[in-house]
């Protein structure tokens, strides 16, 4: 097997910087672990119980259950971002990027590399906080197949973009500066906690046009059917925005940006 | 991936009218040419900024070239980047490598990220050489400077490289290490590996390198054998100065080659200590002595690689460029 795919691509420097990525996280299992299973069981014992006793159903679904969806969310998005622009950000940095750009290695490996890794990651911290969960509700998943693809194609999507804004980053603020001021807000403005029903008018128009609403329904739909969108609009979305994604890696890769003078 | 064996003597490194410009304007590399065969040592000097780096980076596709080409093994450098960085090992000027690595990972990630399949053996033997075998499961944050340089040149051969780039590999550097370096340089030559390397240090040049090349202000103005400028440092010149001006030279002095100072108050003689014994200067003498020239002082000279290399340098930027076009 690793002979023929090492014939068509440099299958061993994908593993490489795959392993030394995952390598860069065990490095930190127990706090990447502990981390969310603490977090995740703040937000039930904060929303779940003392909120969530006032505020009982949401379409149908316990306020607990309906949480679960979004908190996945939450976890997905930050920690691919931060796992992926921390992984290109700190070679770059320190200088031992050079090895990777003067190695027999295509755009597309690369990315596979550090953005596979990251993106792992993010898979399983997403599924330790739905395990994490499945303490404290009865757990009702409708279509796993597609809450699959849509955890996998979101921590795909995500890592890209914060590949990009690793390289595109050029001191630390700039690196924690997107996912603390733009995607935490989305995501606590798109629907995670609560349904949009439950807004003004106004508010509802608004908050359509917040992407990070779209992932949350879709992902919620996996669950239980009910979503503020119809999931193949949230499907087709976050795949078009993994494309826009790679496009951009591309371009960056093809112009040297920021990376080779 | 296929290796490639490059023919020993043939040419493996071809640089074509390279030149590069940086994004702010600067002109760091100027149309530079050289072809380097299979097997050779080059040593590349030049002071600080003139372009070495630069160069080195070009090559390797760190640094995105301006205008020209390159050919590694007769394969352009970007088209064929996948077979030509195979070939390829770099040893980089600065010290970087990641803290949190264990020596042996970070050598066989070097490997895996050239394409080359896992040989714990070939690893070991690198790690061996460079003294670095009882260091393997070190954290690379607890290693000196020099053995963190060392690792680097283990990550630079661990994919066995048909050309290795050593960009100032002695700067801030012991002896031994030195010592252990240069064992490393010429094993690697006996295999039929390519060396570049840039140094400040000239009589690291001229120890091991089958060739020189001085680089100035992004120009290569010299590029020579370093035999043939070694016969340039054998020359040696005997300076006399005379009581009273000479005129002219006397006949009996014609055989000698002697110059004279303009205002006649100077004898020059320049001869040539590799040729051996047979140098005149008891001739001379003897000859000014029967003509009558009493001299109150004389004094030797040798030209060394040094100054040669500092006159180069010195020129002003235009002033070479008119040099190396007459
Ligand atoms: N990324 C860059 N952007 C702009 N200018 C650069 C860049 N890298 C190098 N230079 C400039 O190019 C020139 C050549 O630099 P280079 O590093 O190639 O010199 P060098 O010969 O290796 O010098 P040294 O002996 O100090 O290592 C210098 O003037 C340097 O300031
Ligand atoms: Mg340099």
């Amino acid at each position: 097997m690793s002979t023929i795919l090492s014939r068509v691509m440099n299958y061993y420097a994908v593993l490489a910087i795959y392993k030394f990525e995952m390598a860069r996280m065990r490095r930190t299992l127990l706090q990447s672990i502990v981390t969310p299973v603490l977090t995740t069981s703040l937000y039930f014992i904060v929303f779940g119980a003392a909120i969530g006793s006032r505020i009982q159903e949401v379409g149908g679904v316990g306020y607990g259950a309906f949480i679960v969806p979004g908190l996945i969310m939450l976890s997905l998005l930050t920690n691919s971002i931060s796992n992926a622009s921390f992984g290109i950000y700190f070679p770059k940095f320190s200088g031992t990027v050079y090895e990777v750009l003067s190695a027999p290695v295509s755009t597309l490996e690369v990315v596979l590399g550090y953005v596979g890794a990251a993106a792992t990651k993010a898979i399983i911290l997403g599924l330790i906080i739905l395990a994490t969960a499945g303490f404290f509700i009865e757990l009702r998943i409708a279509h796993p197949i597609i809450m699959l693809l849509f955890i996998v194609l979101t921590a795909l999507s995500f890592s890209l973009f914060g590949f990009i804004l690793g390289i595109w980053a050029d001191n630390f603020e700039k690196l924690s500066i997107v996912p603390a001021l733009i995607i935490t807000p989305l995501v606590f403005l798109g629907g995670s906690f609560y349904s949009t029903d439950m807004l003004p008018p106004v508010w509802q128009s608004i908050s359509l046009m917040n992407p990070v609403l779209y992932l949350v329904s879709g992902l919620r739909w996996s669950f239980y059917e009910i979503s503020e969108v119809n999931v193949w609009v949230s499907l087709v979305g976050v795949s078009l925005f993994l494309l826009v994604c790679l496009g951009v890696v591309y371009a960056i890769f093809r112009t040297g940006y920021r990376l080779r003078p | 991936m296929a290796v490639i064996e490059p023919e020993v003597g043939s040419t493996i490194l071809s640089i074509q009218q390279l030149s590069k410009v940086y994004a702010g304007g600067f002109a760091a590399l100027k149309s530079v040419s050289l072809d380097i065969k299979a097997g050779e040592i080059i040593a590349l000097l030049g002071p600080n900024g003139a372009g070495k780096t630069t160069l080195i980076s070009t090559i390797c596709g760190l640094v995105q070239p301006s205008s020209g080409r390159v050919l590694v093994a007769g394969h352009d450098i970007t088209t064929d980047y996948r077979i030509t960085r195979a070939l390829i090992g770099l040893v980089p000027q600065e010290l970087t490598t990641d803290s949190f690595e264990t020596v042996w990972n970070t050598v066989s990630f070097s490997r895996g990220l050239f394409g080359r399949a896992p040989d714990p053996a070939h690893i070991e033997r690198v790690l061996r050489s460079l003294s670095l075998w009882d260091k393997k499961d070190n954290m690379l944050r607890t290693l000196s400077g020099g053995m963190k340089r060392r690792v680097l040149i283990a990550k630079a051969l661990s994919h066995e490289p048909r050309i290795l780039f050593l960009d100032e590999p002695t700067a801030g550097v012991d002896v031994s290490l030195r010592k252990d370096m240069w064992a490393i340089v010429s094993d690697l030559r006996a295999s039929g590996v390519t060396i570049i390397l840039t140094t400040h240090y000239i009589e690291e040049a001229e120890e091991i390198a089958d060739r020189i090349g001085v680089i100035n202000h992004g120009e290569l103005i010299l590029v020579e054998e370093k035999r043939a400028l070694m016969a340039k440092l054998g020359k040696k010149q005997l300076e006399l100065e005379l009581f009273d001006p000479l005129e002219g030279l006397p006949n009996s002095l014609a055989p000698f080659g002697l110059e004279l100072s303009a205002n006649g108050l100077k004898l020059i003689y320049t001869f040539d200590t590799t040729e051996s014994g047979e140098n005149n200067i008891s001739s001379v003498l003897e000859a000014l002595r029967e003509a009558g020239i009493t001299f109150k002082d004389l004094h030797t000279s040798q030209s060394s690689l040094e100054e040669i290399f500092v006159g180069l340098v010195n020129q002003p930027a235009d002033g070479i460029a008119q040099g190396a076009a007459t």
